[in-house]
């Protein structure tokens, strides 16, 4: 068990990281997420009021389905990743556990005075991943497999009224299921006895979600990172890159129209030596370019795998940089995200 | 028959004449958990008694093995080189890092035991 944003977590269950990790892909995998920040938003003009904190598109999204977008600052650095949901007559949001306090803080001080926002401490969250989580799903709520990726539902689970999202942070097919605390244990247990479901720790969350390209926050955003510099401009619709009406809107449009000076990119190091988060990501002459902001083993991929920042002109697929690992220059390139592909219910 | 001596950085030294075997503790990489990474020693390399010798990275993370004494590098485990987790199986015997021509036999003086070993896990 290790400390992790005020939580005892574990960073591994007796079957360790790597076995858990490769479970996750192969069948289901079940992990506590509990730590994460759940918020509801009731009031008039809901879309309107959260699109002055993000740049994503709240108002396109329609009742039912679920976004992932980002709270930004003035300079267009990103303040946290988040999960917006149209839950038809609130929006309900699911943030990081370092972050929550600040986002709700945030919120209240900016948000308009006929808008209510309700923290959920009640509430526990965890997330069954992999390809064989909407086998089990089906069993405790018939009708799971119709459920679209980034879908949700106000349903019964096993009895227990649940918030449920196809959505996850592996890159698998998968649900995450939002409980009242008191009933989360009895579900947890629930899913832990099915055949297919394993618990996963902290650790192979790390390794699945890194080699899914996922962003985690702290790591490869935080608030000097704009959504450009990120790559995350997917995020972003067209309406919103164009009109602005965010925090650091100016900073993202400049970075749209002459580019960013760095960007996210995936990185492979041509042998066995994993390059972990700061090492120093070198161009020609040793001269230093980037600097990796996740990196390690993925089990899936069966070798070293990392993310980092890079000057722009280096950003290319293919570009050979070095990886300063221990002092020594290993060889790497840049490669397109994800290592491991996507495999979402897209219907 | 070699004499065994254990650091409290969670090495064991399996020493015999003037040349000695290095390698981690079961107990260590139980706590490391599953390796995926091992990088010895260059052979020939002059190694000080503990500063780092070895680098062995789980999934998560990176550490480093210290050498137990002075000497020279005289063999490394190719076998864990390739195959990580063999440290994980057989962390006393078939997982060894590196073998050693020692400097300072002197040194062994300021090892453990197993016994003693034991006992210090005991108590972490």
């Amino acid at each position: 068990m290790v400390p992790f944003a005020g939580y005892d977590m574990p960073v591994q269950y007796p079957a360790g990281v790597l076995t858990e990790h490769k479970h996750t892909r192969a069948a289901a995998g079940l992990f506590d997420v509990s730590h994460m920040g759940q918020v509801t938003l009731h009031g008039a003009g809901l879309a309107e009021a959260l699109e002055k904190l993000v740049p994503g598109d709240i108002a396109a999204l329609a009742p039912g389905r679920t976004r992932y977008t980002l709270f930004t600052n003035d300079a267009g650095g990103i303040l946290d990743d988040l999960m917006v949901t149209n839950a038809g007559d609130h929006l309900f949001l699911v943030v990081n556990a370092a972050c929550k306090t600040a986002d709700i803080a945030h919120m209240r001080a900016a948000l308009p005075k006929g808008i209510t926002l309700d923290y959920l401490e009640d509430r526990a969250l965890m997330a069954l991943q992999g390809p064989q989580a909407v086998t089990v799903m089906e069993r405790h709520l018939p009708g799971a497999a119709t459920l679209k990726f980034m879908s949700w539902q106000n349903v019964t689970v096993a009895g227990f009224d649940c918030f449920v999202t196809r959505s996850g942070y592996t890159g698998e097919d998968g649900f995450e299921i939002s409980a009242p605390a008191a009933q989360a244990e009895a579900l947890a247990r629930t899913l832990l006895a099915e055949p297919e479901v394993a618990p996963i720790g902290l650790g192979a969350r790390d390794s699945l979600r890194l080699e899914a390209g996922l962003c985690l926050y702290g790591s490869d955003l935080d608030m000097t990172t704009t959504p450009v510099e990120a790559a995350l401009v997917w995020t972003m619709s067209k309406r919103r890159r164009e009109q602005g009406g965010f925090p650091g809107d100016a900073v993202i449009k400049k970075q749209l129209t002459e580019g960013a000076p760095r960007l996210r990119v995936g990185l492979k190091p041509q042998d066995r030596a994993p390059a972990r988060g700061h090492t120093p990501i070198v161009g020609d002459g040793d001269a230093p370019v980037g600097e990796v902001t996740s990196g390690g083993f993925g089990p899936s991929v069966d070798g070293p795998i990392a993310m980092g920042y890079v000057r722009a002109d280096l950003a290319k697929d293919g570009t050979a940089l070095g990886l300063m690992v221990r002092g020594a220059r290993r060889a790497a390139s840049v490669v397109s995200l994800p290592f491991a592909p996507h495999r979402y219910h897209k219907g | 028959m070699a004499e065994v001596y254990f650091t409290k950085e969670h090495e064991w030294i399996a020493v015999s004449g003037g040349e000695a075997t290095v390698g981690i503790t079961a107990y260590a990489q139980e706590h490391l958990g599953d390796l995926v990474y091992v990088e010895p020693p260059e052979v020939g390399k002059t190694l000080a008694q503990g500063k780092e010798a070895a680098v062995v990275e789980s999934v998560k993370a990176a550490s480093d093995v210290y050498s137990p004494v002075s000497g020279e590098v005289t063999a490394i485990n190719k076998s864990v080189v390739d195959q990580p987790g063999l440290v994980n199986e057989s962390p006393e015997d078939k997982g060894w890092l590196y073998r050693l021509k020692l400097s300072s036999p002197d040194e062994l003086k300021a090892l453990m035991d197993r016994a003693a070993y034991d006992a210090f896990c005991a108590t972490l």
